[in-house]
């Protein structure tokens, strides 16, 4: 019995968890609620895998925001969950492309890829969430 | 399955189309302005009343508190973030956007 398979058995509470989120940051809850959902998922045990970013929701990962110091960073925090615990943030390529987002401008940890991946992102995670409206 | 409502009742069709279609049993969650719809008192109070005969329904607390809304219709619970990842743990989603 492989150990990957062993570890899937003991840990069989918990569950693989794939985020869509598709408004920017500041201007829609979305952004916030998906955040501290994932947050607390981590923080019980569960995996999140993957945060992909459609529509305006890719403007959630540019690097150049600079928002007030007693507000937060909505970017930076995405960036961090990406560093810590591994969590993809993906944005989609055409909704990029129309806001300006490149890779020049991600986020640490952020990367630009095709409407195809969150396919992949459903059948590979248990949960599939939508944040948005 | 568990249903999620982002969007109040009083600006989107998305509570009263989840409704039409919920499973006994299924749990539902307002989020952000859906948690509108649990405001007690309100026009929708009567529609969480009979939701709840097949469906046990929350709303998110820090929604809750950063709307004001104090007092939600009987039997609704307010959870926090560690209950929603609870929900998830235990259904599938659908989000009703």
């Amino acid at each position: 019995m492989s150990h990957r398979f062993l570890a899937t058995i003991l840990n069989s509470d918990k569950v693989k968890i794939g985020i869509l989120l598709k408004e920017g940051p500041y201007n829609h809850q979305a952004a916030d609620t998906a955040y501290k959902f994932a947050e607390a998922a981590i923080k019980k045990g569960h995996t999140v895998d993957a945060v992909f970013l459609y529509n305006d929701g890719v403007i959630n990962a540019t690097n150049l925001t600079d928002p007030p110091q007693d507000d937060r960073n909505i970017a930076d925090r995405w960036s961090k969950m990406a560093k810590e615990h591994g969590v993809e943030i993906l944005a989609c390529i055409a909704a990029s492309k129309r806001r300006g987002i490149t890779d020049d401008i991600m986020i640490d940890g952020g990367s630009i890829t095709g409407l195809g991946t969150l396919t992949d992102i459903a059948i590979r995670n248990d949960r599939l969430l939508t944040f948005g409206d | 399955m568990l249903h999620t409502i982002n969007t109040s009742p009083f600006e989107s069709p998305a509570m009263e189309e989840c409704i039409r279609f919920v499973q006994q049993g299924d749990p539902v969650l307002f989020i952000e302005n859906g948690v509108y719809a649990v405001q007690n008192g309100n026009r929708f109070t009567d529609a969480i009343a009979a939701l709840q005969k097949t469906s046990p329904v929350y709303a998110l607390q820090p929604d809750l508190d950063a709307r004001g809304i104090s007092i939600v219709a009987p039997g609704v619970k307010g959870i926090g973030y560690d209950g929603f990842v609870d929900l998830v743990e235990a259904h599938q989603v659908n989000s009703w956007l």
